[in-house]
């Protein structure tokens, strides 16, 4: 089912819960909806379910437009933070009771209730615990069952709240893969909200950043992930080192270097914040574009080095990661000297009203509007 | 950790003296008149009137309890309106207010002659000196017990469990009757029992409003007192044992319903 | 976040999640108003009756009554049962709730049974053991009149009735407080050198004085306002053994209405007290006192 969102707005008292919010799903995608608490991700969840009446704008299930329907009436499949397992039911009373819930004349005869709620608790591979009762179940068991239940009501789109929030870390990385896998099963359109940046990029078909009742960037998780369309998506999805740097005829230059990177045509003169993932730096010898800096802590995790190094020209500190087995590279210690030179990276002006966006690439390969600069 | 010898034996010796060796005396008392003696006093058509009043009449105030008192916990909880703080305040009232004053005044107030006693007179409706009327006090006196079970109950309860019905497309109605009731029903039972419990042994509210007609109005509890009165420790001893055997049987009741509610998690 | 604006506006909802979950409005409108009606009627109405009949014969005649010889006697020995039941239950119900809540032993379901047992006896039957006991007929009646000790119809014996009608208060309020609190902070003091007498004093009572107040408070209500229970063992003997309920009942059966009343008033004038300050501290206090509402 394709849902249509045109300009959904909901305000809680003075706070602008979503302010215009457009998005289009399409049928049969895994959508995250992916923020920090008070972004407004839960909110649009809860509207499009039907449980948050909007103060404007339109929801649709396709042709149907929803946004008059009741919840009842919408016929979603919704699965809760925290499952809202009715716990005085059993696990098959739980499964049945959208089916039960049912108006007479649509509702299906007991013995196929039964039987489609056995089929249901086989899909989320939990066979034989239809007579346990929810809290003689594990975590990830009761959110099964939640999704179970959900999908018993074969709903016109499937909605999760934090599906993982509540489960231990090693729980949550196998109900991620089988959700996955259920998805590529049965086809349902899937939105879930997350605050977890890497529930989303490995999870999602696409992913929608949200910040303070709008979207700050729709796109497949590659796109969010490499082309950042704002500091506040950079920022939510990795935590970037933020180095100030300066526009000039010549290209870019980074706080004490010698040299600058190549501009993009059409930047004009002036500071500017670069952006860099820890990941994004190379340690090289003698780039004039580098800055030069001090290593204040060296940490090994796993296959990864991770350094803190001091720049020289403003004592800020960069966090950086290089991989460790290397065959070429040095073992690091506190106080060497080393230059670094941002590999990735993502141009950003403060200077608003300005459209914030700047991208450069310093070999000038590609440097389409909208992508990230991708360097060397 | 100091303090379990002394604390232990002082609230045992306090206990013991002050509540379980005196009642054990009456049940011993009463023990004393055989079972022939005690069902003789029993079976008198006055006794079991009194009997049947003070607990029929608990009873019957207790489900009226069940009803309202849910309905004000529900309002309490669930809405907002003008004046709840002061009502919220004022629903322990039947807890602090003595019970001869509650008597009294409700007597006041339903008596043919009193504010509301009077309308309903004309109406030809009598409730004081008569044993609605015992059931109207009982009613004032159990309230507090049904409201405040229910209240943290429904406050806890997960608005997500009535959102859920409603995505699976169960009607308000349905939610109500088939998520709520059931999730607040052992705490609604506890509330009822503990206000039955509180009404089948009630006497000053009462006495006042009920006009003590023996085997129309006269609740148990006043009966020991007349029987008392006259000296006939015998009869008293037997009421009181009747009704202590029936209360007890009530809390065991209660505590296994509040260990069910335990296991159920509610 | 901010509240919901329209949640200042009268007749709403408090669960602001949604439609889904609310009730239509007239239905709203007719639970909030039988509530109103309700609690209006059997609440507020007996309340106001009780300060009209008081002063139906006028400001002098409430305060002629209140001056009355027997009036003071009977609110003196009120205050004198209180003052010697209350500080009794206070002592055996941080007793009770210490052994409980710090210690596992044998019994322990059956211990907090029988301290919430006087709840469910009548409090006539409270008064009638103690005459079972005590009384002339009594077994230790005619022990305690050889050795001069007037134990019923006497201020003893109403102390005795009251206690027994108020005996769970106070340990019903501490008990589940202090399981929830646990002992990992006493212990903590322990270590730290204090003794068990100052962990008490300098841990364990700061921790749970307000639920302690609480308890005090709803015991001292009943202890002032116990009827039934004192009512069997006073004898009524005026202007000595009547406590202020049994004055209210004996002015009240001598149709000496505003008398009656104006000594009412005074009661309600505690219940209002007590209530006003009940719902003070679960204001000021309610987290710490959650562990015991919902009994």
């Amino acid at each position: 089912m394709q849902i249509t969102i045109r300009g959904v707005t909901k305000q809680f008292g003075n706070f602008a819960a979503l302010r215009g919010i457009d998005l289009n799903i399409a049928s049969g995608e895994l959508l995250a909806l992916l923020g920090p608490s008070g972004s407004g991700k839960t909110t649009l969840l809860r509207a499009i379910a039907g449980l948050e009446p909007i103060d404007g704008g339109s929801i649709r299930f396709g042709d149907t437009d929803a946004t008059r329907l009741s919840v009842q009436e919408r016929r979603v499949g919704f699965v809760f933070q925290h499952y809202a397992l009715f716990r005085h039911m059993t696990v098959l009373d739980n499964i049945s009771f959208g089916l039960r819930m049912r108006p007479r004349a649509q509702r299906p005869a007991a013995a196929e209730i039964r039987r489609r709620s056995l089929e249901l608790l086989n899909l989320v591979q939990l066979n034989g615990l239809e007579g346990r009762y929810p809290n003689q179940l594990s975590g990830g068991q009761r959110q099964r069952v939640a999704l179970a239940r959900a999908l018993a009501i074969e709903p016109r789109v499937l909605l999760l709240d934090e599906p993982f929030g509540a489960l231990d870390a090693k729980v949550r990385k196998d109900l991620r893969r089988w959700l996955r896998q259920l998805h590529r099963d049965t086809g349902y359109t899937t939105v879930f909200v997350t605050h977890d940046q890497e529930e989303a990029l490995e999870l999602a078909d696409r992913i929608v950043v949200m910040n303070r009742g709008s979207i700050e960037q729709v796109g497949s998780t590659d796109q969010v992930y490499d082309a950042p369309r704002s500091p506040f998506v950079f920022d939510f999805l990795g935590s970037p080192n933020v180095l100030p740097g300066e526009v000039r005829d010549d290209g870019v230059y980074l706080l004490g270097a010698a040299a600058p990177f190549e501009a993009p045509n059409g930047l004009a003169p002036g500071p500017v914040d670069v952006y860099a993932r820890p990941s994004d730096f190379r340690v090289v010898e003698d780039d004039p574009a580098a800055i030069a800096g001090r290593v204040l802590e060296a940490q090994r995790t796993g296959t990864l080095v991770r350094l803190t190094v001091l720049l020289a020209a403003n004592g800020q500190s960069v966090e950086i990661e290089i991989p460790h087995p290397d065959p070429e590279m040095r073992v690091w210690l506190p106080s060497d000297r080393i230059r670094l030179r941002p590999a990735h990276f993502s141009l950003y002006r403060e200077s608003r009203p300005a459209p914030a966006r700047i991208v450069e690439d310093r070999s000038a390969a590609h440097s389409a509007p909208g992508s990230r600069v991708r360097g060397q | 950790m100091p303090g379990f010898s002394l604390t232990l034996g002082f609230s045992l010796t306090y206990l013991s003296l002050l509540v379980l060796i005196p009642l054990a005396g009456l049940l011993l008392r009463s023990a004393g008149l055989g079972l022939t003696g005690f069902w003789h006093v029993l079976s008198a058509p006055r006794v079991l009137a009194a009997l049947r009043l003070s607990f029929g009449g608990a009873l019957a105030a207790a489900a009226i309890n069940a009803v309202f008192g849910s309905l004000v916990a529900w309002s309490f909880v669930r809405y907002r309106f003008p004046g709840k703080q002061l009502l919220q305040a004022m629903v322990d009232l039947p807890f602090a207010l003595p019970t001869a004053v509650a008597g009294i005044a409700l007597t006041a107030i339903y008596a043919p002659n009193g504010w509301l006693g009077a309308p309903l007179a004309k109406l030809g409706i009598q409730l004081a000196y008569h044993p609605a009327g015992v059931v109207l006090a009982m009613t004032f006196i159990g309230l507090p017990f049904v409201v405040r079970t229910l209240e943290p109950v429904l406050e806890e309860a997960e608005k997500q469990l009535e959102e859920a019905a409603a995505t699976l497309g169960a009607t308000r109605w349905r939610t109500v009757t088939r998520i709520i009731l059931p999730a607040i029903l052992p705490a609604l039972l506890t509330g009822v029992a503990l206000a039955f419990a509180r009404g089948v042994g009630e006497y000053g509210s009462v006495i006042f409003i009920a006009g003590n007609i023996p085997n129309v109005s006269e609740i148990a509890p006043l009966l020991i007192m007349i029987r008392l009165e006259e000296f006939d420790y015998a009869g008293a001893t037997a009421v009181a044992s009747a009704m202590l055997i029936i209360s007890f049987t009530l809390l065991l009741a209660i505590n296994l319903l509040q260990a069910w509610r335990r296991r159920r998690g509610t | 976040m901010d509240e919901p604006a329209d949640m200042q506006t009268p007749f709403v909802p408090l669960v602001q999640t949604n439609a889904a979950i609310g009730e239509p409005r007239a239905v709203r409108l007719l639970l909030i108003g039988t509530t109103v009606l309700f609690l209006g009627v059997f609440l507020l109405l007996p309340l106001a009756a009780v300060f009209a009949q008081a002063l139906s014969g006028g400001v002098r005649a409430y305060f002629a009554a209140l001056a009355d010889p027997d009036a003071w006697s009977s609110i003196k020995l009120t205050l004198l049962t209180a003052a010697m039941a209350v500080p009794l239950n206070t002592a055996f119900g941080v007793a009770a709730a210490w052994a409980i809540a710090k210690f596992r032993f044998r019994g322990k379901e059956l211990l907090i049974t029988l301290i919430d047992l006087p709840f469910s006896v009548s409090p006539v039957i409270a008064g009638l053991v103690y005459i079972l006991i005590f009384g002339a007929r009594g077994w230790l009646g005619p022990w305690a009149s050889a050795h001069g000790l007037r134990i019923i119809f006497a201020a003893p014996g109403i102390v005795l009735a009251t206690v027994f009608v108020t005996f769970p208060f106070v340990a019903r309020q501490l008990i589940p407080l202090m399981q929830a609190q646990g002992t990992d902070e006493e212990y903590a003091a322990l270590t730290l050198g204090a003794r068990g007498w100052s962990t008490f004093w300098h841990v364990t009572l700061p921790n749970i004085r307000w639920g302690l107040l609480y308890g005090v408070l709803l015991c001292n209500a009943r202890a002032m306002g116990e009827f039934g229970a004192v009512s069997v063992v006073s004898g009524h003997i005026r202007g000595q053994t009547n406590t202020m309920p049994l004055q209210v009942e004996i002015l009240y059966n001598d149709y000496q209405f505003v008398a009656a009343f104006a000594v009412a008033s005074l009661l309600a004038l505690l219940a209002f007290v007590t209530l006003g300050l009940k719902s003070l501290l679960e204001w000021r206090h309610g987290n710490e006192l959650a562990a015991v509402r919902g009994h």
